[in-house]
């Protein structure tokens, strides 16, 4: 454990690493005879956002929570810089969680703790992970509250005086102040004004560049999908049945399914 | 820099009974560095498509269709992506962005993601706007609320704030007066002298003539629709 | 005595399970053991958990003190202590010196506790996070990890409501580096006097049915930051009766003008200083 004293806690773009630093490999969830997601496979690398598009139902979310360890899948392997998820003990995987990991609630009251104040939000995992000085960590959640554009004014506000916009900011704030590498998102834009909707994207493909994370992102937006995804996974059913390059994807989709989906759509 | 060899690419509408739409049949072309050719042909010919498939957006199958050094054919989605960051430009004649990104930061973005510093790629971008007469006063704006043209200036500033090897340029004069139409001609003529091959189409002739050094006909390229 | 009950009023095999509980909550220093909490003849809320630990612990020969509040003569100490003279016949005192056994309620004595001595401790909610996380699922599997950065969070939010961290009882503590505890609603005074106690120290919950202990001689840090430190603070003032400017201090209203005396709480540390003739400001014969 390390003390917060007297430095912000960003950490910077990571060390380019050989390998990928997720590589998923027949990963499969089933709820009872029902296929939650099969034998779903990618890689993903540092900068990188992948998109995960489909219907309710078809798996995305289980397989965004085999990922997050929320779930524990059956069958395959998910590799993390090189170590397998599903062989980790639970100490490790919850540190990594709260370190190198992130994950964004479409809801913020499931990623928020809604009865403490803006600046205890930001600054819980920073206080899990050993920071101890009051005045570091009240100093690195003023500067996150700043980008993620919420005024730093207003850190001893609780979030639930915040408008949904600005919950999600927080919410985002709070994941990303220790720096993680990886980052999981179910829905962030879900449920927000198409204005609000858009600084968020803004916003997050900012702290893509900026801190090198690597987006899982799962989306029924096409729209967004296109706008933050390089990459994309279209799942029906629990499987993946079409993936590559979003604007691909999109525009030439191969599959059926994937035609139907990008042509319900008004416009992308 | 753009070789393309017996290029074939049909769609199929799978929703539509499977119906196959050939768009694309044997088309051939090359385009060096230095050079300037523009795509000819009536509408609906696949001058369009053909760009596309350049810029990956399409799924190129059958033939061969290599941009800087890369088979497009064959290539991965990562390898597009870097491809796209780093040699291969493309002004398209829409402008997608996230809509309330100040022009400034659209325009230095694509020198933002090679890993400029800011202050350079901010200074860059706001040569260019200058130059492509964008009122100061906008910069901080998103150019989704801007008229065709500027929303067109910003586009062609923003294809141009990286000098790509080589450039796909769709329309670049469409909806542009004569002073904005001459920058954009200059523009194209100073890419040509860097060395950078460009693939376009102008349905303005007057520009097409002015900066292209061949034309291709892409009527050649169209399949014979199947009754 | 009285007949019919067996010593200490708990059957035997109750005894045995409390022990048991105790034995793990000793070699598990700060973590919770759960135990079958029985029904006991008084309320909740009265020290039933700290009743049946003393119970179980309780031998022939042992001299009990009970205190509440730092106090002796209260109803709650009178009538935990008679119940034991009745149900065990052992002999009480007052005198901590005196005592092998004691049982109190939200203060540690002032005067030292040594290593012939038990201290137990009556625990209305024994789990640190309850209130700020309400699944006791979730708690649980807090401790099992050592994810306790929610603890710092409260402290955090005290500190940027009221400027300083404002707990003044219940105040948590880390355990041997291992377990945040929840010490019972003793004042913060009490803390430093966790650490490295010759005395075993044994906290039972009766309606939550949990016990926790501390052994002699455990390292117990109360949580803080490094720029707002730990403090075990008192009244600023001396006890008016025995003139002592380091016990904890009660503080009493004596009029409807705002006249007040502090008091030490503790009142056997108070009454033996004045045996001694120590005198404050209230004491016949001051100036």
């Amino acid at each position: 454990m390390e003390s917060a004293q007297g430095r912000i806690w960003t950490r910077k773009k990571p060390e380019p690493e050989a390998g990928p630093l997720l590589l998923v490999e027949g990963l499969g969830k089933a709820w009872g005879a029902r296929i939650g997601c099969a034998d779903v496979g990618f890689d993903l690398y540092p900068g990188e956002v992948l998109g995960i598009v489909g219907e309710s139902g078809s798996g995305k979310s289980t397989l965004l929570g085999c990922l997050a360890g929320h779930l524990p899948a059956d069958a395959g392997r998910i590799l993390y810089r090189g170590r397998d998820l599903r062989m980790m003990a639970e100490p490790e995987r919850r540190h990594l969680a709260r370190t190198e990991w992130a994950f964004v609630h479409q809801n913020p009251r499931d990623g928020l703790r809604m009865g403490v104040t803006a600046g205890a939000n930001v600054g819980e995992r920073l206080m899990a992970v050993g920071a101890r000085h009051y005045g570091a960590i009240r100093a690195t959640a003023t500067d996150w509250l700043g980008r993620v554009e919420i005024d730093p004014a207003r850190i001893d506000d609780r979030p639930r005086a915040f408008s949904g916009g600005m919950q999600q900011r927080l919410q985002i704030a709070r994941n990303l102040v220790t720096g993680p590498r990886l980052v999981l998102m179910d829905e962030p834009t879900g449920g927000l004004d198409v204005s609000v909707q858009a600084r968020l994207l803004d916003l997050l493909r900012e702290l893509v560049r900026e801190m090198g994370l690597a987006v899982i992102i799962v989306t029924h937006d096409l729209a967004v999908a296109r706008l933050l995804a390089d990459r994309l996974m279209v799942m029906k059913d629990g499987r993946v049945i079409e993936a590559g390059l979003t604007d691909q994807v999109l525009d030439d989709p191969q599959a059926a399914y994937t035609q139907l989906l990008v042509s319900s759509v008004l416009q992308v | 820099m753009i070789e393309i060899e017996n290029l074939c690419k049909s769609f199929t509408l799978h929703n539509q009974g499977a119906a196959v739409l050939p768009v694309l049949a044997g088309a051939h072309l090359r385009v060096d560095p230095g050079e300037c050719v523009a795509l000819t042909g009536a509408s609906g010919s696949g001058k369009s498509t053909l760009m596309r498939m350049i810029w990956g957006n399409y799924r190129a199958e059958t033939g061969r269709l290599q941009v800087a050094g890369l088979d497009l054919t064959t290539a991965t989605p990562r390898q597009i992506i870097a491809l796209r960051r780093a040699r291969l430009g493309y002004v398209s004649q829409f402008l997608r962005v996230v809509p309330r990104v100040p022009t400034l930061r659209v325009v230095a973005e694509p020198l933002l993601a090679l890993g400029q510093p800011e202050p350079q790629a901010l200074a860059r971008a706001a040569a260019l706007l200058a130059r492509l007469n964008i009122p100061e006063r906008l910069w901080s704006l998103s150019p989704t609320t801007f008229s065709g043209g500027e929303q067109q200036r910003v586009n062609i500033a923003r294809g141009f704030a990286h000098p790509f090897p080589v450039l796909l340029l769709d329309e670049p004069t469409a909806s542009l007066d004569a002073v904005n139409r001459a920058v954009v001609l200059d523009l194209i003529g100073e890419a040509k002298a860097r060395g950078a091959a460009i693939l376009g189409i102008f349905h303005d002739e007057a520009a097409r003539a002015q900066v292209a050094d061949r034309l291709v006909d892409v009527t050649g390229f169209t399949p014979a629709r199947a009754a | 005595m009285s007949e019919g009950y067996s010593f200490a009023y708990l059957d035997a095999a109750t005894k045995r399970m409390i022990r048991r509980a105790l034995l793990k909550a000793l070699a598990i220093p700060g973590y919770q053991v759960p135990f079958a909490s029985r029904e006991m003849p008084m309320p909740y809320g009265w020290g039933t958990g700290g009743v049946q630990v003393t119970a179980a612990c309780l031998i022939p020969e042992d001299v009990l003190k009970v205190i509440d509040q730092g106090a002796d003569d209260t109803t709650n100490a009178v009538s935990i202590r008679r119940f034991f003279e009745r149900t065990a016949g052992v002999a009480t005192t007052t005198h901590t010196q005196d005592a092998t056994l004691i049982q109190t309620r939200h203060r540690i004595p002032e005067a030292a506790l040594t290593e012939a001595q038990i201290l137990v401790f009556q625990v209305p909610i024994p789990e640190p996070l309850r209130f700020l996380e309400p699944r006791e699922a979730e708690t649980r599997r807090m401790h099992a990890l050592a994810d306790y950065g929610l603890m710092h969070v409260k402290l955090y939010e005290d500190i940027a409501r009221h400027g300083a961290i404002a707990t003044s009882y219940a105040y948590p503590v880390l355990v041997e580096g291992r377990h945040v505890m929840d010490p019972s609603p003793i004042p913060k005074f009490d803390n430093p006097k966790l650490g490295d106690c010759p005395a075993i120290q044994l906290f039972g919950a009766g309606r939550e049915c949990r016990i926790h202990a501390l052994p002699p001689y455990t390292r117990v840090v109360s949580l803080d930051f490094e720029d707002h430190p730990f403090e075990a603070t008192k009244a600023e003032a001396a006890c008016d009766l025995c003139g002592a400017e380091t016990s904890y201090l009660d503080e009493v209203i004596t009029d409807d003008a705002g006249g007040r005396m502090f008091c030490c709480s503790d009142t056997d540390f108070c009454a033996g200083r004045r045996a001694a003739g120590h005198l404050g400001r209230l004491s016949e014969g001051a100036a």
